[in-house]
């Protein structure tokens, strides 16, 4: 099958870091709660440098020096931590930005927080603006000039900011706003943008894997006593800067201003921006059915409710006059279409009926329960080998029809986190030596939760759970990608091992 | 050594290596490559103020009949329109032009100052500067002007000002 060489990468680089961190502490399956660990550095740094700044042009250098030099023990490391974590979160938003977009996690119902995404970084990237700003050295001096310029080429302002910093006409009253907005202004609107950026999410997770934290800092750590970061020269505005060591996470659009006028660059950065912002309509996804609610066999349990990953499903009173409670309702705009909540509802249980058609309580109208057992019956079937394997897949991991033999045949699913624990049973009863459930990588389901959902209902950790009489020792879990073909025909034949040896010991018996 | 621990070390060992690469990519883009602004012998001539154009019409002193017809809370001896001139600056270096414009009055209705900001890189040393701006449209030619020979230092900032008092200032 023909992988898009963008995720192909990605996924080369994926399978790098679980080589050397395991799919628990991958960094890439953690990239979000990662920034969030790298702002708690920044911000328990920056309030320890706030005590000893001086918040004046007279005042800003000589307190970031004696911070740097002469407390270089703590304040020194303070500083460095704070440069460094804030650097560090922008490779972490790019390669987050990177990695939703290789493994196609940007558009259909995704759209919101991909476009409430993007605007995050510039918010990121002007605290980090203003942050430089504060230390009034020549670098200071030169971004100050420079956003001026660019401040002052918009049309809406007067066009009178640069002029602040030429003509020696620049005040404390201007530097103090500065000094706000990075304090205050910028990171509570980060802030708000960050709610909004996960605010269609469920079960977010704000904390990395405390190893992953660990060795972060640690690393930071160690990078802030190895090379310590120091100021340039104190701002002077009737001398020109002749070299600056610029930091390219942050400033990497100033040195175009020596070479474009200040408009192209706008149109360049909003170009980009809005390129970026566009991208899940430029390259749209079909857009699926989504999960319908049948009342009838609807409890309002709310076992859907828990386990959709989007905060598609709410609970509410029942309006059909049954005796439950509650019944639920899916919100059309915020489903994702994964069927997770189809393998969650209790109902959906192959057992329920055995000649008419299944009906369950939340249900995927592409591929419902009942085609879904249906599959199952008939793939069983079909397979005429010693052994009888069947491997359930989806459609964003490794494709199953791939792995198809003599003894396996696939069944391809929306997600594995649709597959009710009872269809294993199933499968079973109906003549299957093994079943096999791949699905993505570990940790890194399409959907976020379908093989973590999924591997829980399995170990009886979650509702519902796979029952005592379906035998684990012939049921096996193997999350693959699409290039993982060959990992998989690897596990796979040690599962068929295993499976003879297991109907020799029956036959024994 | 037992081949689990052994796994655990190599493991181990590539999360260092890889917290090393990410750390060695967070050191050097934080202050590299460097940028040279001007090089050793250059310096910068900069010309910034702020200025309001004269009226494009003069004020006109009301008459007696026509201030009769005014409201007793309106009667001001003089009408004045508010659009002002565009301002025209020209700078010349050692005869040549450097900066040439002319800059329309913003606001609604043409009646606000003008901004000027220019910056360009110049060879430190001595030069004859030479400055010429026209700021009202009734007056054909150049109206302030200053035309004098300036030193500059590597990397120094040539700053040029005005101040309607005083004309062109050169700092």
């Amino acid at each position: 099958m023909l992988v898009n060489p963008i995720k192909r990468a990605y996924l080369a680089l994926e399978s790098w870091f679980n080589l050397s961190f395991g799919t628990e502490w991958n960094p890439l399956y953690h990239l979000g709660t990662l920034s969030f660990f790298l702002f708690w550095v920044i911000l328990v740094s920056g309030i320890y440098l706030f005590v000893p700044f001086h918040g004046s042009l007279a005042g800003a250098h000589a307190s970031v020096e004696y911070i740097t030099n002469d407390q270089w023990y703590i304040g020194g490391i303070m500083r460095s931590l704070h440069r460094y974590a804030s650097d560090a979160v922008v490779i972490t938003i790019l390669l987050h930005m990177f990695k939703e977009f290789a493994s196609g996690r940007f558009r259909g119902f995704r759209w919101f927080s991909w476009v409430t995404g993007i605007p995050n970084l510039w918010m990121v990237v002007t605290i980090g603006v203003t942050g430089y700003w504060l230390v009034w050295d020549e670098l200071a001096q030169y971004i100050a000039i420079g956003s001026a310029r660019l401040m002052d080429a918009v049309p809406i302002f007067s066009g009178a900011m640069t002029r602040n910093f030429v003509s020696g006409e620049m005040t404390d009253r201007f530097f103090i706003l500065i000094e706000f907005l990075h304090l205050l202004g910028q990171p509570m609107l980060l802030v708000f943008m960050l709610w909004l950026h996960v605010k269609r999410l469920s079960n977010v997770e704000i904390n990395p894997p405390r190893g992953l934290a660990m060795g972060t800092f640690f690393a930071l750590l160690v990078l802030s006593l190895v090379a310590p970061a120091v100021s340039h020269a104190p701002a002077n505005l009737s001398t020109v800067p002749q070299v600056l060591h610029i930091d390219w996470f942050y400033l990497n659009v100033y040195p175009l201003l020596e070479y474009w006028p200040e408009e192209q660059v706008w149109m360049l950065t909003t170009g980009i921006t809005v390129l970026l912002m566009m991208l899940p309509w430029l390259l749209p996804k079909k857009d699926e059915p989504i999960a319908v609610v049948d009342l009838d066999h609807c409890n309002g349990c709310g076992l859907c409710f828990d386990d959709c990953p989007f905060d598609a499903i709410t609970v509410q009173p029942r309006t059909d006059g049954a005796r439950f409670e509650h019944e639920v309702v899916v919100d059309p705009s915020l489903c994702g279409a994964c069927g997770i909540c189809a393998g969650s509802c209790p109902a959906s249980n192959p057992f329920r009926t055995t000649g008419g058609e299944l009906k369950t309580g939340i249900d995927m109208p592409q591929l419902s329960v009942d085609e879904m057992r249906r599959l199952t019956r008939e793939t069983i079937d079909e397979m005429d080998g010693e052994l009888k394997i069947l491997v359930f897949g989806c459609e964003h991991g490794l494709d199953v029809k791939r792995l198809e033999g003599k003894d396996t045949r696939g069944v391809k699913l929306i997600c594995s986190g649709m597959l009710p624990p009872t269809l294993v049973e199933y499968a079973f009863k109906q003549g299957a030596d093994g079943v096999m459930v791949t699905g993505c990588r570990q940790n890194d389901c399409f959907y976020r939760f379908g093989n973590q959902w999924i591997k829980e209902r399995f170990d009886g950790d979650r509702k519902p759970i796979l029952r005592a009489r379906a035998d684990r020792n012939r049921l096996r879990v193997h999350g693959a990608a699409e290039t993982d073909r060959s990992s998989v025909e690897k596990d796979l034949d040690d599962f068929r091992v295993r499976l003879r040896a297991l109907n020799e010991a029956i036959a024994d018996e | 050594m037992k081949p689990l621990r052994m796994n655990k070390l190599i493991r181990y060992l590539l999360q260092a290596f890889n917290y090393s690469l990410f750390m060695a990519m967070v050191w050097y883009f934080a202050t590299s490559p460097s940028i040279q602004l001007i090089a050793d012998d250059e310096a910068m001539i900069t010309i910034a103020f702020a200025h309001a154009g004269e009226l494009r019409e003069p004020c006109r002193k009301l008459s007696a009949e026509e201030l009769a017809q005014l409201a007793p809370n309106m009667r001001k001896l003089e009408d004045c329109p508010r659009e002002r001139s565009p301002v025209t600056i020209e700078a010349y270096l050692d005869g040549g032009s450097i900066y040439n414009e002319t800059l329309q009055p913003p606001g609604l209705f043409g009646d606000g100052g003008v901004d000027v900001y220019f910056s360009s890189k110049i060879s430190a040393g001595s030069h004859r500067l030479t400055l010429k701006m026209n700021d009202s449209l009734r007056i054909k030619e150049f109206n302030h002007n200053l035309d004098q020979q300036v030193t500059i230092d590597p990397a120094q900032v040539l700053l040029v000002d005005f101040d309607s008092r005083y004309g062109f200032i050169v700092k």
